[in-house]
């Protein structure tokens, strides 16, 4: 029962934060709606007994992620960008097939045919990080070492591009 | 009982919206925005399974994408500020260079 | 048996030919043509003209009387065919161009041909200075030719033809100096009133072909006997009173003399002739000659004469009080005239048609006679500007003096026994009748007179200018009056003693009042009449035509005389002695006086009744033609061109122009298309994206479902 209140709690914060993030004129206030956004699933993370992906994702993504979006859009002119047009011209046709696609999942789900199994019973809760962490150096040592090396290429790229040109 | 399906409509939900917003809005950064809000409905989806299926590859698929993400959005906003000091705007409207 | 006729009847046909022939020359060289040589050729037809009429008329009384119809026929001119009578039965039509010579028509050519002679032969004189010299010639030989092939034609459609030839060749005389508009105007009313009347003749001529099956003179006593008929049976009164529209229209009675003064527009010899010898004696004439359809309907008869009587002293009383000496002439015509069918209506056929024959003698002195004054005066036809003639131009005097004593009844002038006969028969049939044409003759006698003082006695009123010109006419005008003036003294002469009856009794069956017709000679299709029935007949029929007792026939010779006389001394008293007085009892008949100087206003009212309301139709047809028929028709058919053209202009538009169109949108919409990947827009990339994978997604469901079920 409290689970479920939890989960409805987060989600409706989620999604409306959601809505709200693609819908703002300034730019700040879809930043801020972001990280809610993000600070909603977190919780979404926790209730799901996934807690190293819970700590990782607020320290990563709204830690790092968003607060480097936030210096971006200060480095930005927000004022004349505010006065413009938000949505583009191709927003009806857009919005109305991101939906049939969003409905056609939703049919598939709701009356395709397919069983989901039921939740394991075992819970990890306590071993949780060390569960990650295992799977991590173990069996995905290559993609840890990539995803590395992805994150150096990612510093150097985005410093080059960022410099002024000097 | 919260059903894997809640978890994954959810998960639809948020990745419609990304949707909608990545399609719809002018403004570079809001795209950016949007493009994460995908991400994150996939991780939602991939940490629901991995609870449903009791497995933790789920999870660390999802941290590689909090990864992958980190490093694009640092990239991406590179450009954006490359492009922002050169063309003095930030609309996708108006970066369609590769016309023709 | 058909005896091969004498040489003048088997030619007789020639005696209107002469006339065309010169008429047809006239129309095609007339222009080219000298003087001299018109006179030659269009007065020389007449003579010939008159020549053979002579000789017909010779080789006519040469034959014995109960013989005397002599018919020849050219050729078939209209065979119809065969139709349907009123009573049912089958006859054929045929008109042919066909001349018959009796006793009547014999009488008519001598007196058109012989008058006409005399006429054209002044005109050579009158005419001289005019302009159109050969037109007016044409004229008048076309015009002798209608009227003869009038009395000598076979058959009522013949007659017809010349009727309405002679009506033609008036209006063309009529309005002879066409510039002036009062005399073209006088010839379009002589012809459309002419036109009435000959509207009810045509009308009596179908009525005859459908009631008795033929139209020829000959055949139509026959027929009479054969069908029976009641006396005064209302079909033949019908087909009566229309010949008698007819004759009203030509011969100038009421309600249709309203044309005749007009036509003194013309030249004066015009007048002569055709106004007072020959034209308007063509409805007396046409009356005379089926008589036979007369005498079957008293009722038509007794409307005859009194019309007859009415005209007479109605026209005698507007002849009083006119100026105009030619209009003088015009009423007293009128008036004669009415005396005429005065006479053919209470059965006194012969005596109208011997009135007719000396009528033709002085009337035509009387206007040849006056037509000299007026060439004497250079013009002038008013009587009061004329005075004291007598002295000047003594020839011209001393013949229309005794014209003048001709037509007021003097014996033993000509009139006095015309006249005379009429007014004894009238006096048999009905004394009323008697009187209004007792009276009437003291008008005459009175108005001639007083014509005759104005112009050639008393002060002399003519205009100083004038006076220096008068001067007597040439004898190409002098010895047609001279030959005229014997006439009219002698004329008289040959009906004395009832011979003029004589002479035309085979014609003119007077009937005794009987049922039925009794005495029917039987006539053969070409030839002599010849049958035993016809001669009896015909001696019974000369029994009835003995004049009555001696002693009333010289009391009312004696009253004609007395009244002539009176008519003349009045005349004499009120312009020779008096002459203050016509004035004073003028205004003092103020009111009627107006009345009768205005011609009782007939002209008026007939404008007002008729012309008028035609003209308002011409008006009416005229709005209708522009409006409607214009309108719709002609607009109507401008505006169904400018609608046509308007769906051609839409058609091309859309239809034509609209399938070149169609083919480069066809280009643009794939254009359209391709255009959308090509934006440099990665928004519309992303957009394309998502719709990939909505397909992509859209096939594995399918699929997944599919496999599943």
């Amino acid at each position: 029962m409290f689970s479920q209140a939890v989960f409805y709690f987060f989600a409706a914060l989620a999604v409306t934060s959601a809505i709200l993030m693609v819908t703002r004129r300034n730019i700040i206030h879809g930043a801020v709606f972001l990280i809610t956004t993000l600070l909603a699933t977190a919780g979404i993370f926790l209730q799901l007994d996934a807690e190293f992906l819970f700590v990782v994702q607020i320290i990563l993504y709204v830690g790092g992620i968003m607060v480097l979006f936030v210096f971006v859009i200060m480095l930005v002119n927000l004022d004349v960008s505010m006065r413009l047009v938000q949505f583009n011209h191709q927003r009806f046709v857009a919005g109305a097939l991101a939906l049939v696609l969003g409905a056609q999942v939703f049919l598939a789900l709701k009356v395709g045919p397919g069983v989901m199994p039921h939740p394991a019973q075992q819970i990890m809760s306590p071993k949780n990080t060390e569960a990650v962490g295992d799977a991590l150096f173990t069996h995905y040592m290559l993609p840890f070492e990539i995803a590395s090396i992805l994150l150096l290429v990612a510093m150097i790229g985005a410093v080059v591009m960022a410099k002024r040109r000097v | 009982m919260i059903s894997p399906e809640h978890y994954l409509m959810l998960s639809l939900a948020l990745f419609t919206i990304g949707v909608i917003g990545v399609l719809t809005r002018r403004n570079v950064i809001i795209i950016l925005m949007s493009i994460e809000l995908i991400l994150n409905a996939v991780n939602i989806n991939l940490v629901a399974f991995s609870r449903l299926y009791g497995d933790v590859n789920g999870q660390v698929f999802a941290i590689f994408i909090i990864t992958d993400a980190a490093a694009e959005a640092a990239v991406g906003l590179g450009i954006i500020l490359a492009f922002f000091r050169n063309r003095e705007t930030l609309l996708a409207d108006e970066m369609d260079l590769l016309k023709w | 048996m058909n005896a091969p006729l004498p040489y003048f009847l088997d030619h007789i046909w020639l005696i209107p030919l002469f006339p065309l022939a010169t008429a047809a020359v006239m129309l095609f060289y007339g222009r080219r043509l000298k003087n001299s040589m018109v006179n030659y050729l269009c007065v020389g037809s007449v003579f010939l003209s008159f020549i053979y009429s002579f000789g017909a008329f010779l080789q006519l009384t040469a034959m014995p009387a109960a013989e005397r119809t002599a018919i020849k026929i050219l050729f078939e001119w209209i065979p119809a065919g065969p139709y349907h009578m009123l009573n049912g039965r089958i006859s054929n039509f045929l008109a042919d161009w066909g001349f018959q010579l009796d006793p009547l028509s014999a009488v008519m050519i001598l007196v058109v041909t012989g008058v006409g002679f005399l006429i054209h032969v002044y005109s050579t004189g009158y005419m001289a200075h005019e302009g159109g010299y050969y037109r007016f010639f044409g004229y008048l030989n076309l015009f002798m030719f209608s009227m003869l092939m009038l009395v000598l034609a076979n058959n009522l459609l013949l007659l017809f033809v010349g009727w309405e030839g002679v009506g033609t060749c008036s209006y063309l005389l009529i309005g002879f100096y066409f510039h002036k508009k009062s005399a073209s105007d006088a010839g379009k009313k002589a012809f459309i009133v002419n036109r009435i009347g000959d509207a009810g003749f045509l009308l009596g001529i179908f009525l005859t072909s459908a009631l008795l099956g033929t139209i020829r003179f000959a055949e139509i006593g026959p027929a009479l006997a054969a069908g029976h008929f009641a006396l005064g049976d209302p079909r033949i009164v019908a087909i009566a009173l229309l010949f008698f529209v007819g004759a009203t229209g030509k011969s100038a009675q009421i309600p249709l003399y309203v044309w005749l003064p007009d036509a003194m527009e013309g030249p004066t010899p015009v007048s002569a002739l055709i106004h007072a010898a020959t034209m308007v004696t063509a409805g007396v004439y046409m009356v005379t000659r089926t008589n036979a359809i007369y005498q079957l309907a008293p009722a038509a008869m007794a409307v005859v004469a009194v019309i007859g009587a009415v005209t007479a002293i109605f026209a005698a009383s507007m002849g009083v009080v006119q100026n105009d000496i030619k209009k003088v002439l015009a009423y007293s015509t009128i008036s004669q005239l009415g005396y005429m069918f005065l006479a053919l209506g209470v059965g006194a056929f012969a005596a109208g048609i011997f009135h007719l024959m000396t009528h033709a003698f002085f009337k035509g002195l009387l206007f040849l006679a006056a037509g000299s004054v007026i060439h004497a005066l250079s013009g002038e036809q008013d009587m009061q500007k004329m005075g004291a003639l007598s002295g000047k131009i003594r020839k011209t005097y001393f013949t229309m003096l005794i014209a003048t004593l001709a037509i007021a009844g003097v014996p033993p002038l000509a009139g006095f026994f015309s006249k005379d006969e009429i007014l004894g028969h009238a006096f048999r049939h009905s004394h009323l009748l008697w009187f209004i044409g007792w009276v009437t003759a003291g008008m005459t006698a009175f108005y001639m007179s007083r014509l005759l003082f104005l112009t050639f006695h008393g002060q002399s009123r003519v205009d100083h200018e004038v006076e220096h010109h008068i001067h007597e006419s040439p004898n190409s005008m002098l010895v047609p009056l001279m030959i005229l003036a014997v006439l009219s003294i002698i004329g008289g002469w040959i009906g004395v003693g009832g011979r003029f009856e004589h002479f035309l009794a085979p014609v003119v069956h007077i009937q005794r009042h009987t049922e039925g017709f009794q005495h029917v000679p039987l006539l053969g299709q070409e030839g002599v009449l010849h049958s035993e029935e016809a001669r009896k007949g015909l001696e019974q029929d000369l029994e009835a035509t003995t004049p009555a007792a001696p002693a009333e026939e010289l009391i009312l010779m004696g009253a004609s005389v007395a009244i002539a006389f009176a008519g003349i001394a009045l005349a004499w008293f009120l312009y020779l002695k008096r002459t203050d007085l016509p004035a004073k009892i003028a205004k003092s008949l103020n009111g009627f006086y107006d009345l009768v100087f205005h011609k009782y206003y007939v002209d008026e009212l007939y404008d007002a009744m008729f012309v008028n309301r035609a003209k308002d139709l011409g008006l009416a047809l005229g709005a209708f033609d522009r409006n409607v028929i214009d309108g719709a028709g002609v607009n109507g058919a401008g505006w169904l061109t400018r609608f046509v053209s308007k769906v051609s202009m839409w058609w091309d538009t859309w239809i034509v122009d609209g399938s070149v169109r169609l083919g480069s949108f066809f280009v643009y919409c794939l254009g359209f298309v391709s255009k959308f990947l090509e934006t440099g827009y990665v928004q519309n990339y992303m957009l394309l994206i998502v719709v990939g994978l909505i397909g992509v997604l859209a096939y594995y469901f399918y699929l997944a479902h599919h496999v599943i079920h």
